[in-house]
């Protein structure tokens, strides 16, 4: 660089920097702000949700935390969310595939269907699971028609006792309602941008349809994916309205872990309450570690 | 020509059958059970008309409150460099990844008589648990990422040359902010107001513990719903589901407008 190309570089530097920048006070008053109200909303819940779970000692969280009830309730939860992920997975990555690898028409319907349920209310998402499974809908109708179609299946129903809601199958069928279009969502633009030239490249060069899958488009959307099944799994954990809806709330049997800090809520423990809680909320705190590891990873990933 | 179209397309559609689409048209089937006349009586109830008007103008209010203060957010974290910054950004998404009867339990404590936060207001006379505030204050909580989300993208992407030729052309600071950069965030604050307040229609468990479940004072509309439930009035229940989903499906269709003329605005502002 000439020393003339330095003289000139500086006081350019000067003059367009002070325009596109605030005075110092205004910068202090946003961040103020920003943190005031992040606190606010934010901090003080968070650090309250542990601070309230340890009230009683520590004594107290695991006796809580170790009741029967508390145990069967994490159970069913785990139950709810291991079958729900691992079908809206697979669900997203076949939805992924068809709209992002091929062209069709509707294929914006499609997209808009796969998510409406994120823009229907909880409690509406049980409820419509009620008018299917429940006594007076759909299932209960049949069940109980005197010359129903098909009599051997009312019939094998009836002799079975199949009971989907205020039972676990509501409960699961409800948890997949709600978490069904995370996987979708985070692959369809993933594999969108991606283009198909690497598998086209791959089927030219006698590969599989499966082999192309798994070694050329799986290591390549791995890090969506996970994504996805991170955020798909904190809600099917915590999921409250829709099941609270098909659950009956029966304790010990039809109870997931948000179920049961409402029901200890209501008796008046509200240590117990919290301690149950903070179980969600710690799930939420490794969430979005999770979450902040994947886009460091996937940022990374498109750097290269 | 990669393989794999029809049995892809075939399972997703069938398992959005099963799954949204069925389940979904049973609303609508059970509301024809209902003759106009009833459906009507039942939407229009005293207790549901008041339930609209909170669950409306407590997701607006918060939204609105949100989208001011989301968006400092957004600009701080964007902008400015500050001890924690990182943190904080993770941290946005709490709403998000809380449950929300968790979320629901802790507001509630808080903001009681004797809590953390509800004691310093008590005095003042500002009560926020058992009223319409709390729902305010509940919808707030979850709204809180939406704007930060959609704003933060837009604004990171923000050319910086636009603001430079603005000032060089005489505006002060508070006038680029105006005339050149609010024009450009527009369309992402629009779309996260619109997410912020839709999510904020439906939501349920981070409300019902902090509002109470006083009739037509404090009782949002899935409350409702979930009342006309415990009293097994399905078809009740489902009327006023009706009016709740016809308000989600208009304000998704929005969104999808919202989001399609961004996105024409800027390819033709690059042409």
């Amino acid at each position: 660089m000439t020393p003339a190309a330095t003289t000139l570089h500086t006081p350019h530097r000067v003059a367009h920097r002070q325009p596109t920048t605030e005075a110092p006070w205004v910068r202090r008053l946003l961040i103020g702000t920003a943190l005031g109200f992040l606190s606010l909303f934010l901090f003080i819940p968070l650090v309250s949700v542990f601070v309230q779970a340890f009230a009683k000692g520590v004594g107290f969280y695991i006796h809580t935390i170790g009741d029967p009830m508390a145990l069967s309730a994490i159970k069913l939860t785990f139950i709810a969310a291991g079958i729900a992920v691992p079908l809206n997975c697979v669900f997203g990555v076949c939805a992924a595939w068809t709209i992002a690898k091929f062209d069709f028409p509707g294929k914006n319907v499609l997209l808009t269907l796969i998510d409406l349920p994120f823009s229907v209310s909880p409690v509406i998402s049980g409820l419509i699971y009620v008018l299917v499974f429940g006594a007076q809908g759909w299932l209960g109708l049949y069940m109980n028609a005197d010359n129903p179609r098909l009599p051997w299946l009312a019939n094998w129903l009836n002799d079975h006792n199949i009971k989907i809601i205020f039972a676990v199958p509501g409960i699961v069928l409800a948890t997949i309602f709600v978490t069904f279009p995370f996987v979708a969502r985070e692959l369809i633009p993933l594999m969108q941008a991606q283009g198909r030239t690497e598998e086209e490249a791959a089927r030219v060069l006698g590969a599989s349809g499966w082999q192309t899958f798994w070694r050329v488009t799986l290591p390549n959307i791995k890090w969506g994916l996970l994504y996805g099944v991170i955020l798909c799994n904190a809600r099917a954990m915590g999921e409250f309205g829709a099941v609270s809806v098909v659950s009956g709330k029966i304790r010990g049997e039809t109870n997931t872990i948000p179920l049961h800090i409402e029901a200890l809520y209501d008796d008046y423990n509200f240590t117990g309450a919290f301690a149950v809680a903070s179980l969600l909320a710690f799930l939420a705190l490794v969430t979005l570690v999770l979450k902040t590891w994947v886009e460091r990873k996937n940022a990374a990933l498109n750097e290269i | 020509m990669l393989p794999g179209f029809k049995l892809t397309l075939g399972f997703t559609l069938f398992y959005l059958g099963l799954i949204v689409i069925i389940p979904l048209s049973a609303v609508f089937w059970k509301t024809s059970s209902l003759t106009w006349h009833d459906f009507w009586n039942t939407v229009t109830l005293p207790v549901a008309v008041a339930s609209y008007r909170l669950t409306f103008g407590a997701s607006f209010f918060a939204a609105l409150v949100n989208a001011f203060f989301g968006f400092i957010v957004a600009w701080v974290l964007v902008r400015y460099d500050f001890f924690g910054k990182k943190l904080i950004d993770a941290l946005v998404d709490l709403p998000f990844a809380l449950p929300t009867a968790v979320a629901g339990i802790t507001l509630a404590s808080l903001y009681a008589k004797a809590g953390w936060i509800g004691r310093w207001l008590e005095p003042l006379g500002i009560k926020i648990a058992n009223t319409e505030l709390g729902v305010f204050v509940a919808l707030t909580f979850i709204g809180l990422p939406f704007i930060v989300r959609t704003v933060q993208p837009v604004l990171e992407d923000l050319d910086p040359e636009l603001e430079e030729a603005a000032s060089s052309l005489g505006a002060n600071r508070w006038q680029v902010f105006w005339r050149v950069i609010l024009p450009m965030l527009s369309p992402a604050l629009l779309t996260g107001f619109t997410l912020a307040f839709a999510r904020a229609l439906g939501e349920y468990g981070s409300v019902i513990f902090i509002a109470g479940n006083i009739p037509l004072k404090t009782q949002i509309t899935p409350v409702v719903i979930m009342g006309e439930l415990d009293m097994f009035d399905y078809a009740k229940a489902t009327a006023i589901a009706v009016v709740m989903l016809v308000a989600s499906f208009i304000l998704l269709l929005g969104v999808n407008i919202l989001q399609w003329w961004t996105n024409r605005h800027n390819t033709t502002n690059l042409a």
